[in-house]
């Protein structure tokens, strides 16, 4: 199908964005990319009165390393932050999560930024982010904030943004020498959404892990992190039966729902597997390169 | 709802329109341009039929408004042979039957062609994952695989093209 009708207006600045957002009010999206956006209303489940384009905005363009995380504007494309220096340097957690969403020609188009506000539980960019933490930087016409990248998300496509603001961009934190990442996520083909997901980072000095981060996706309304596994991690030593039994703490207690894709008991089990698998991929890259 | 004037370049050409918002970049390619050569399959972005370079990058046409690639450089499979001869991607495909109903065709050819540009060294492998973007409901993508391999070769001038080229004959019981 194709979209409904609205009217479309183009910002050359993020300033100019956030004027438009408190002009239109609650009839307005921010389209970006449009890759999540645009399918949504050709099916005619979303019919936004008024889009700002944000993708001529040039200051809300470019990735980059500040010294201390990753900084990725909301116009900057998932296939130019995937194949940065800076973000394999810094976030490559991120980098393989964005290796692992939609096609490269989908890539090419969708923002990385947009993917998280979007805020959809099963994608695979806010997972990592959430996992490696940060900052959402927020912007309305009276001015600017920052969220925590642990306070974001709230639900099914529902985030802590207020009415009338855009995110400009958002930060990832570095983690220091001695860490490692995993992403694993399970699909029934290369191009399908997947079924569950983990996004994971450890640190380990002395032979000990010291901090750690494991998030699911596909499992929740939210990119879900588990304490639970988190502590089992911190203190132990990193091998296959601290990362067994983080897996199964990590897959305890969440009920995910069942859908055409995998029943909620399916869905647990994958979450375990797919945690210690991302375990071990982060264990081995402790150190090492990236 | 809002209309808007935008300049674009087609296949080296400059083009100008006025545009609906809600106008899709291959509803304006096809009806606008009649480009029919881009064909429309999903609409949501999932199949690739749409796929154009813009900017020499690969897109869907479909989850893309027209009003989005103002100022951009398109370029759709219209261009590959502007006179009576085939591209070479288009003679391999020919070649190993890499098509059927030819539907997802032009957005086979123009993914192949980038990812050939981008790599004209590339290998089973990455031909084989490079056009997973792209569905193809007839061949079972092995003579497409196969098609782009040849291209790739002759493109970049390992092989004499034509009838001896190497995967023409084998194909069959290679992989298959």
């Amino acid at each position: 199908m194709k979209s409904p009708p609205f009217a479309y207006h183009r910002a050359a600045s993020a300033a100019e964005a956030a004027a438009l957002l408190a002009e239109f009010g609650a009839d307005a999206r921010i389209l970006a990319g449009g890759q999540s956006l645009i399918p949504l209303m050709n099916l005619r489940l979303a019919s936004p009165g008024c889009l700002v384009d944000i993708t001529t905005a040039a200051d809300l363009d470019g990735c980059g390393s500040n010294g201390g995380g990753l900084d990725v504007g909301a116009a900057a494309r998932q296939r130019s932050v995937e194949l940065h220096a800076d973000t394999l340097a810094t976030a490559p957690a991120l980098a393989e999560a964005i290796a692992n969403a939609g096609q490269v020609p989908v890539r090419h188009q969708g923002t990385v930024v947009g993917s998280i506000a979007h805020a959809d539980p099963s994608a695979e960019m806010p997972a990592a982010f959430k996992a490696q933490g940060g900052t959402v930087r927020v912007l309305d016409a009276s001015g600017s904030r920052e969220i925590a990248s642990e306070d974001f998300f709230e639900g099914y496509f529902t985030t802590a943004l207020a009415e009338g603001e855009l995110v400009t961009g958002v930060t990832l934190d570095a983690w220091p020498t001695g860490s490692g990442h995993g992403f694993l996520e399970f699909s029934v083909t290369a191009e399908s959404w997947p079924i569950a997901l983990a996004a994971v980072l450890i640190h380990v000095a002395g032979g000990t892990i010291d901090r750690a981060s494991v998030v699911l996706g596909g499992v929740a309304e939210v990119p879900l992190r588990r304490p639970e596994a988190e502590a089992i991690l911190v203190g132990a030593a990193p091998g296959a039966a601290a990362f067994e039994a983080a897996a199964e703490a990590a897959a305890m207690g969440i009920e995910p729902l069942s859908d055409s894709f995998g029943s909620g008991a399916y869905r647990k089990k994958l979450a375990r597997v797919m945690t210690r698998r991302a375990l071990t991929a982060a264990a081995e890259r402790v150190g090492g390169e990236s | 709802m809002s209309t808007h004037e935008i300049n674009v370049t087609v296949n080296g050409a400059a083009a100008s329109a006025s545009v609906e918002a809600r106008r899709s970049l291959v509803d304006f390619l096809r009806h606008d341009l009649g480009l029919v050569g881009t064909h429309v399959g999903c609409e949501q972005g999932a199949c690739g039929a749409c796929t154009v370079l813009l900017d020499g990058r690969s897109v869907r046409s479909c989850i893309m408004f027209a009003v989005q690639a103002d100022g951009g450089d398109i370029q759709t499979v219209e261009s590959l042979a502007p006179g009576a001869d085939l591209h070479p991607l288009q003679e391999a495909f020919r070649r190993h039957q890499g098509l059927q109903c030819g539907f997802c065709t032009p957005g086979m050819l123009l993914r192949s062609l980038e990812l050939i540009n981008a790599n004209p060294e590339l290998s089973p492998e990455e031909a084989r994952e490079g056009i997973s973007s792209n569905m193809c409901r007839c061949t079972g993508y092995q003579y497409i695989v196969d098609a782009v391999l040849d291209a790739a070769a002759e493109m970049r001038g390992d092989t004499a093209g034509g009838d001896t080229a190497s995967g023409d004959t084998a194909s069959d019981g290679e992989e298959g």
